[in-house]
């Protein structure tokens, strides 16, 4: 009979915590602050929450004699907060750059079946009717808000790497139009290069990745010889590449009048599907127009999928580690202090009051582990910049981003674990023997 | 060793605290075990013997560049070049150009030349013979539910047919295996078609290759072949760059991302944490025996032995949290490779892991140990048997 009420209650309790695990995942924050607020009126408003409230209120006022055991906590689960926000905030920092690169109101054209920019080609024919399509905006002159491009990789040395090793970057070929179709491209140093030179203006990444980037230093590209007049910034993508003059790319990489990919701005997002439906309908045409939105969000799709995956495992690996630590200091804590929670019970606390109060207190050292993980990991990464090497293709230089959304998370991990770690410590003080326990040591 | 049993008692004396802590070792150790797989198994890439004796030779200007058929003959020439062979990125996409696979058109010389990829003889012979015919890594015949004989439609991302459509369609005629499983997860995700049939048919490639493979017979002069074959186009339009297979895999690996650093600080944060936890536990293991240490001391135990029991005490619990650790990243590292079919490529735990995991948990239970350890090799008979 005993052993079959054990197991009932063991079974209740896995209940339990699946069934809290579950809601604290899928709940949002104000349904989760509903739920404070409601534990927060019980603790005023009942006899047994103001029970729980004073027991508690023991228990924190005697964490500093139990400052090491405590700190294990703290320090534990802050190191699992940490690394999961850092991994998390390389992911959206990834996500960010390359999907901020794009809008609603910007399409971009490729030929049909092209994945990506270098990749693609379009014929000289394919552009004019591209940019004859009435969905465009035009400029003050009446012309297209359309700018047909050219983009080809390039080998240039890396810096801080060794003396023979090159990294790939993207070279842009543009017309003028490039400027105005995107807006958040400003010019930060020097000039714009002039058309027919062989000048480049480099994107502030790019700079900061690559040997030799700053502006009135010559470079080989394609075996031609080229100078610096310019850089650029613009938060995004962009910013990792290189751009020329389109026609003096196309010379020197011998690609004619053909280029990759045509870049327009349209009169405003709802324009989209109807410029679609033109190039669609247009017989010469071969091509896939997405807005920039989509593409670069495309773009960036696997890899911070892949980063987010990695950064879930190693956060969930660590936290199960955590949460073994947690409860070894939560039951050390418990048995320490059996004779003071035997005595309460003896006076005639109820076991609920006792079950809260360790909880809480656990939960308070993991929102303190928490905190500390996620502030440490916001001085430490946020704004660190990275690269990798985007879609197999070009070097991407990116920032680490500790957004708020991912420190929320980062404490709801963190209090996950408490109430855990919290759990178990909490019954066995609520279950022990009150005669045993006042008579052990 | 005529101690080990007290040991084990004294580390099983209070079973639930025990086996906390070996669960937080053993998961730290298996994190340590996936993470040490994935660095070494990068590392690792092309730095198996026949990967040594290959070099590698591309456009110096960038990956998209390609080279002149021309340069065949000429690297074949050079002294100590044993053989050459050719390739070009392919760029195919099964049913959704952002499935993109590991498509390469090939001279049909291409698997002499690496030995590690094994193919059945006859399929191989079915192969030169076919057009038209693919070989395809085994992960890739599972992930699609490929079989051989099948004719199966891929696009190229780049290259247009002679049709001027991107589609094209190869026959399946044989399926490429990895001699050992270091290579595997390359080898088997591999397809590979014929140069010739590529070059005929599509009009972007006008008798160029994408890169040159080329087997040294003798490797300690393998930089002198490197420098020869660069030296051929110097101040050509196609200046080439070759590297040893290894080298090239290292700066392609290092423009990805600097996989040790990122290994390394996440292990840093959770060895730390590790540390500190089981460094509690063991002070209160200490703290909790205190008079048994005294009654040991008592009967004659010098203050150096019960140091060297305290220390073996917590190496003990350190290394086997981290074996059943280790052992478990061995585990469901090959059952997630299999599980998700491919998808997923966990690398087998390696010796240098188990290695290095090995001194790990020796260094890490000795420094956990080591401030316990001297406070009960400081204990005072007296104080302790009296509680104060």
């Amino acid at each position: 009979m005993n052993t079959l009420k054990s197991f009932l209650r063991g079974g209740a309790l896995v209940l339990l915590l699946v069934a809290f695990l579950a809601a604290w995942i899928v709940l949002p924050w104000p349904a989760l602050l509903a739920l404070a607020l409601a534990f927060a009126l019980w603790m005023l408003c009942t006899r047994s929450g103001r029970q729980a409230a004073s027991v508690t209120a023991v228990g924190v006022s005697t964490l500093g004699q139990r400052l090491g055991s405590s700190s294990v906590v703290i320090i534990g689960i802050a190191g699992v907060v940490g690394v999961l926000v850092a991994l998390l905030a390389m992911a959206e920092g990834y996500r960010h750059t390359v999907s901020s690169s794009g809008d609603e109101e910007t399409a971009i054209v490729l030929r049909g079946g092209s994945s990506a920019e270098l990749m693609s080609v379009l014929g000289r024919d394919a552009i004019t009717a591209i940019e004859r399509a009435p969905e465009i905006a035009r400029d003050a002159d009446g012309r297209p808000l359309a700018s047909p491009e050219l983009v080809v990789a390039a080998n240039l040395p890396v810096r801080g790497g060794g003396a023979d090793e090159d990294g790939s970057v993207q070279l842009r070929g543009v017309g003028d139009m490039a400027w105005a179709v995107r807006p958040g491209v400003r010019l930060v140093e020097g000039r714009r290069f002039e058309p027919g030179k062989r000048e480049l203006v480099v994107g502030k990444g790019a700079r900061r990745q690559f040997v030799g980037l700053d502006p009135g230093a010559e470079l080989r590209l394609g075996n031609q010889p080229w100078t610096v007049v310019g850089v650029f910034e613009s938060g995004d993508a962009m910013e990792s590449e290189i751009w020329a003059d389109a026609e003096v790319v196309a010379t020197t990489y011998r690609r004619g009048s053909s280029r990759a990919s045509v870049f327009a701005r349209l009169a405003d997002a709802s324009a989209f599907n109807a410029f679609k439906a033109t190039l669609d309908a247009d017989p010469r045409l071969q091509v896939d127009a997405q807005t920039t939105l989509a593409y670069f969000r495309g773009q960036s799709e696997g890899v911070s999928k892949v980063l987010r995956i990695i950064g879930i495992v190693v956060g969930s690996i660590m936290a199960i580690g955590a949460v073994f630590g947690a409860l070894n200091t939560m039951f050390a804590s418990v048995a320490s202090r059996a004779r003071e929670i035997a005595t309460l019970r003896a006076i005639g606390f109820r076991g609920m009051p006792v079950v809260v109060a360790v909880m809480l207190e656990t939960m308070l050292l993991a929102a303190l582990g928490g905190m500390l993980g996620g502030v440490l990991a916001w001085l430490v990464f946020n704004g660190y910049t990275a690269s990798t090497l985007a879609g197999g293709v070009a070097q991407l230089t990116f920032e680490f981003k500790v957004s708020p959304e991912l420190l929320w998370q980062g404490l709801k991990w963190a209090l996950a674990i408490g109430f855990i770690g919290g759990l178990f410590p909490a019954l066995r003080a609520a279950t022990m023997p009150v005669t045993d326990a006042l008579r052990a040591a | 060793m005529k101690y080990l049993h007290l040991i084990w008692a004294a580390l099983f004396r209070r079973k639930v605290r025990t086996f906390l802590t070996l669960a937080s070792i053993v998961a730290a150790f298996l994190l340590f075990g996936l993470l040490d797989g994935i660095r070494t198994s990068f590392a690792d890439l092309g730095r198996n013997a026949d990967g040594a004796q290959r070099l590698q030779t591309a456009s110096k200007l960038s990956f998209i560049e390609t080279l002149p058929l021309s340069l065949l003959p000429r690297i074949s020439a050079i002294d100590n070049v044993e053989a050459v062979t050719h390739a070009n990125w392919f760029g195919g996409a099964y049913q959704d150009p952002k499935n993109q696979l590991f498509t390469f058109a090939v001279a049909s010389n291409y698997l002499e030349l690496h030995p590690e990829i094994e193919v059945d003889p006859a399929q191989l012979e079915a192969w030169k013979r076919t057009r038209t015919g693919m070989l395809v890594g085994e992960t890739m015949m599972k992930r699609f539910d490929w079989e051989v004989g099948q004719r199966i439609p891929l696009q190229s991302t780049i290259y247009p047919n002679s049709d001027g459509s991107l589609d094209w369609a190869f026959d399946i005629v044989g399926v490429l295996k990895a001699k050992d499983g270091a290579s595997a997860g390359f080898t088997e995700a591999l397809i590979l078609m014929h140069y010739d049939y590529f070059e005929e048919s599509t009009p972007y490639v006008d008798g160029d290759v994408g890169w040159y493979v080329s087997r040294v017979s003798d490797v300690r002069r393998s930089d002198a072949v490197a420098k020869a074959i660069d030296a051929l186009s110097a101040n050509s339009p196609h200046e080439t760059k070759t590297m040893s297979e290894q080298a090239a895999m290292a700066s392609q690996l290092k423009q990805m991302a600097d996989i040790g650093l990122i290994v390394g600080s996440i292990m840093g944060a959770v060895f730390f944490t590790l540390l500190l936890l089981t460094g509690n536990t063991m002070a209160q293991a200490v703290r909790e025996r205190t008079s048994e240490l005294a009654v040991l001391k008592t009967i004659g135990f010098s203050s150096t032995s019960v140091l060297a029991m305290v220390l073996a005490e917590s190496m003990l619990m350190v290394v086997i949290g981290g074996v059943l650790g280790l052992g478990l990243a061995a585990v469901i590292g090959k059952a997630a490779t299999a599980g998700s079919g491919g998808l997923v490529n966990l690398p087998p735990v390696g010796l240098e892991s188990w290695m290095l995991g090995l001194g790990l948990m020796l260094a890490i239970g000795l420094l956990v140990g080591a401030l316990p350890a001297l406070r009960a090799m400081r204990l005072n008979i007296v104080d302790a048997l009296a509680g104060r």
